[in-house]
């Protein structure tokens, strides 16, 4: 094959299908018709058969391990490489046996297409079905089908028009419409280059020709923006914000809001190394970085988007999950969840159904999820996510569960769950848009002040003397010159909660954040204890987050019962004698928390930047 | 280009997703081709700079050339470079008489698994591609090795969409494969595109009708014939050759990659 021309295309394509019905024969005669093997490779995979006494198959070209050869079977995917037309191919050989799904599902999460092969003798089978549900899921849109081994059943016509009708009923159902059905030998070489006079009543392409009508994901430039921060440089004093656009563009002058912050700043500069006059857009797909023209508070996971399309925010989620860890899915269990490049913890709060993948009917509704199983789940996240629904973007759309040290399973989002912050969520969203600004921002206040804002709440039982461990924390910081200030719930009481008369706790909770708020703009560190409050302290602590987000709520719980299940806060103090030693306590967590810098004054250092 | 920028926009978040989520990073470079992009993809990805050390596993067999490059780049590029030997292994006379698989296994496997013992790294940084070898047709971006080094291909982590692995067991390490998605031909197509220096009296033909296709020790690595003396002329070549890339590498023969790789060869 000569080809002078540079190829301009690149695609992803994975073979799938159940196992021993010719994936691998496929591939190895694919690449062997087209004359895309290296010199002597079948001549050597020949020799070591004659040497082995077994007879030679297409599938040894790619079944690289030893294991795999001996047994017959493909183990872990194979990527090859193949150049026809335009375009080079990424084949992604798959295995089709069901211990090694987790496999398979690695190799297809790269493809933009599929070819799943069934075998015209055994016909549909479990993992034929499977990894046609799998494909929808991850993502694989175009697919087409090949009936393989048309030769052991004499190229009859009817038998294949009996598999192609099962299987496009199975694909509706899943939404997917194959491009092609073709009936093929992968071992006689029928259609698989050309179509062959084998099948004289088939009139579609063959393999070969059907890869070109694949067609290359379309631009996700045309959608709204999506950019989720991958990280913070700070590279010869200028502050990158780095990441890959996963849809839409953005531009110079470009104002981006950062969720589930609200944060938001316009584009200064697109930053790019060895390029001679530097980008003023970049556009999906593109590992970009860019500089802001005010310094506000972002990190990675953030989504930064423009500000008539944000993407949405809740702690609870629907999705349709598949699980390929070895221990099963439990409910009232903590994974971690990553979405792009968010990571937070959660939990399954319900299994609604489990999909079985060979007549897409629900199995009984059960605690857990097992290894290769499909789900349908609802799962609450411990802090705010932001993400799109999968049917509206692909990348924020979707996300992964870690368990232990390994990704044990993927999901796609369906659906948002209100939670009780929803409202609270909406106010501080369009109060945030809203916001009139000074020329003073928050990290010009930093500078000054020597540490950023913050609020310090104190939770506990009455009588654990929250009252008098704040009071001695704001001495102790303003002795040090730090802007403290202790805000007492019931100093609202009479005055701004005076129209309340005690009735509505939620309200003064909301009021009460709302105030914390404005202190916290003046980049105060706000102390406070949840004493004066008649609701829930994990409502408390909730309402107030998002009211102030993204400043940080510092929770210390004070408690006098030394055993007992203890909750989830920065610090605890369980029955203190000694309230100095607490106080120093609190300081320094505040310093690694990067709130406090070592010293206040004219040079603040602090330990940990954000 | 642009299947070459996609390219590169995949090793660059790769190469930044290492960076974010690894304290103790490193990155293998061999001087070669391969290697050299990858260190030329991650001056894009951190903006000019190379935010981790660079190790060297020198076998001492290395071609003099090659020493006198890394050195040189080393200087202009402000790299923080580490080299390491198992200096046991060569004062005890290892080299390819004794065994290629031997050699290899001492001098480059157990020189790498010192080095990284050593040092602690925890992120290693390798410029290998799927289409070198079978084995590493079958390689994720991010590889676990277990306490001993050791590659199980029988059990790898899943890795899905744009999601790695990055947390794992104390002591075992991540081998990251930013370049796996490339052909030999997309390296010298992205070499010629950015103009990035490389070998040029190695890998082009000097005027004696050979050329060196892939470079290693100089005991077990052959030039080929080859009359390219641009890199036009070697894409030229490249795409109208039927012979494998590391033809010249005396270390792939029979099941070679296979054993070397599993126990822990780049």
């Amino acid at each position: 094959m000569t080809t002078e021309t540079t190829s301009q295309e690149r695609m992803n394509i994975v073979i799938v299908g159940h196992v021993d019905h010719g994936k691998s024969t496929l591939l190895g005669r694919l690449y062997a018709d087209t004359g895309t093997l290296p010199e002597g490779k079948i001549e050597k995979i020949q020799a070591i058969c004659r040497q082995q006494g077994k007879e030679f198959e297409y599938a040894f070209l790619f079944d690289a391990f030893l294991e795999e050869q001996q047994q017959g079977i493909t183990i872990d995917t194979a990527r090859t490489f193949f150049t026809w037309g335009n375009r080079q191919y990424i084949i992604i050989d798959a295995p089709g046996h069901k211990e090694f799904l987790k496999n398979m599902v690695s190799g297809a999460a790269r493809a933009e297409a599929a070819l799943l092969i069934i075998d015209a003798l055994e016909g549909v089978r479990d993992q034929s079905k499977r990894h046609g549900l799998l494909l929808s899921m991850l993502g694989v849109k175009q697919v087409t089908v090949i009936v393989n081994k048309m030769d052991l059943v004499n190229y009859r016509e009817d038998t294949f028009q009996a598999i192609e009708k099962e299987y496009r009923q199975f694909l509706t159902q899943l939404n997917v419409i194959p491009q092609y059905i073709i009936p093929a030998s992968a071992k006689q070489g029928v259609n698989i280059t050309k179509v062959s006079p084998e099948t004289p009543w088939y009139t579609g392409p063959s393999v070969l020709e059907s890869l070109a009508h694949f067609h290359l994901e379309a631009a996700r430039n045309e959608k709204a923006l999506r950019f989720p921060l991958q990280d913070v440089y700070k590279f010869d004093a200028r502050r990158i914000l780095v990441g890959r656009i996963t849809a839409g563009q953005l531009k110079i002058g470009d104002r981006l809001v950062f969720s589930p912050t609200n944060k938001s700043a316009c584009v200064r500069s697109i930053e790019a190394f060895n390029i001679d006059s530097p980008p003023t857009q970049a556009t999906a797909g593109q590992s970009v970085g860019i500089t802001l023209d005010e310094q506000i508070f972002v990190e990675r996971g953030h989504i930064a988007t423009h500000e008539d399309a944000r993407p949405l925010v809740s702690t609870r989620i629907r999705a349709n999950l598949f699980w390929l860890g070895n221990r099963p899915l439990e409910t009232r269990r903590t994974y971690t969840l990553r979405l792009a490049t968010r990571e937070v913890p959660c939990e399954i709060v319900a299994i609604h159904r489990i999909v079985d993948a060979t007549n897409l009917d629900d199995r009984h509704t059960q605690s857990t999820v097992l290894r290769n199983e499909v789900a349908d789940i609802t799962l609450r996240t411990k802090a705010p996510l932001a993400f799109d629904l999968y049917a509206n973007f692909e990348t924020t759309g979707r996300f992964v569960l870690v368990d232990h040290y390994d990704v044990a399973g993927g999901g796609i989002i369906t659906e948002l769950v209100p939670d009780d912050q929803e409202d609270f969520r909406t106010e501080a969203r369009e109060r945030d848009s809203a916001w009139v600004k000074g020329d003073v921002g928050a990290e010009d206040r930093a500078e000054r002040y020597g540490h950023r804002a913050a609020v310090i709440l104190l939770t506990g039982p009455d009588t654990t003397a929250k009252g008098f461990l704040a009071r001695k924390l704001e001495t102790v910081l303003v002795a040090e010159g730090r802007h403290a200030y202790l805000l007492a719930a019931e100093n609202l009481q009479r005055g701004l909660d005076a129209d309340l008369h005690d009735t509505r706790p939620e309200e003064m909770v909301r009021r009460f954040g709302e105030v914390a708020r404005l202190l916290t703009d003046t980049g105060s560190l706000v102390i406070t204890t949840t004493n004066a409050f008649q609701q829930a302290t994990k409502d408390i602590v909730q309402t107030v987050q998002t009211l102030v987000n993204p400043t940080p709520v510092i929770t210390i719980h004070m408690t006098k019962d030394q055993a007992g299940p203890q909750p989830d806060v920065d610090l605890i103090f369980a029955g203190p004698e000694d309230f100095d030693a607490c106080t120093h306590q609190i300081v320094e967590t505040l310093k690694l928390k990067g709130i406090l810098a070592e010293l206040s004054g004219s040079q603040p250092a602090f330990q940990f930047s954000i | 280009m642009k299947h070459i920028r996609q390219l590169e926009d995949q090793s660059v978040y790769i190469l930044r997703e290492a960076y974010k989520n690894f304290d103790n990073l490193a990155m293998l470079w061999s001087m070669g081709k391969d290697s050299t992009v990858l260190l030329w993809l991650a001056r894009k990805a951190f903006f000019g700079h190379v935010p981790f050390p660079l190790l060297h596993v020198d076998t001492s067999y290395k071609i003099p050339e090659m020493i006198e490059y890394r050195d040189r780049l080393a200087r202009e590029w402000r790299l923080n470079l580490v080299v390491g030997q198992n200096k046991k292994a060569l004062a005890e006379g290892m080299n390819h008489e004794k065994g290629r698989i031997a050699c290899c296994t001492a001098l480059k496997t157990e020189g790498l698994k010192l080095l990284l013992a050593e040092k602690g790294y925890t992120g290693v940084i390798l410029g290998v591609r799927s289409d070198e070898d079978a084995t590493r047709a079958k390689e994720r971006y991010f590889s676990p090795r277990d306490k001993n080094n050791e590659w199980d291909f029988r059990d790898q982590p899943p890795e899905l969409w744009d999601q790695y692995k990055i947390t794992f067991p104390p002591g075992t390490h991540i081998r990251i494969h930013p370049l796996l998605d490339w052909t030999e031909i997309n390296i010298w197509e992205y070499i010629k595109l950015e103009n990035i220096p490389f070998l040029d009296n190695l890998y082009l033909d000097q005027g004696t009708g050979q050329r060196y296709r892939s470079l290693g020790c100089a005991p077990c690595t052959s030039p080929i014939q080859s009359t390219a003396k641009n890199v036009d002329e070697v894409l030229i070549e490249l795409r109208n050759s039927h012979v494998a890339e590391r033809a010249g590498r005396a270390q792939d023969e029979g099941r070679g990659m296979e054993q070397l790789r599993k126990d822990g060869y780049m």
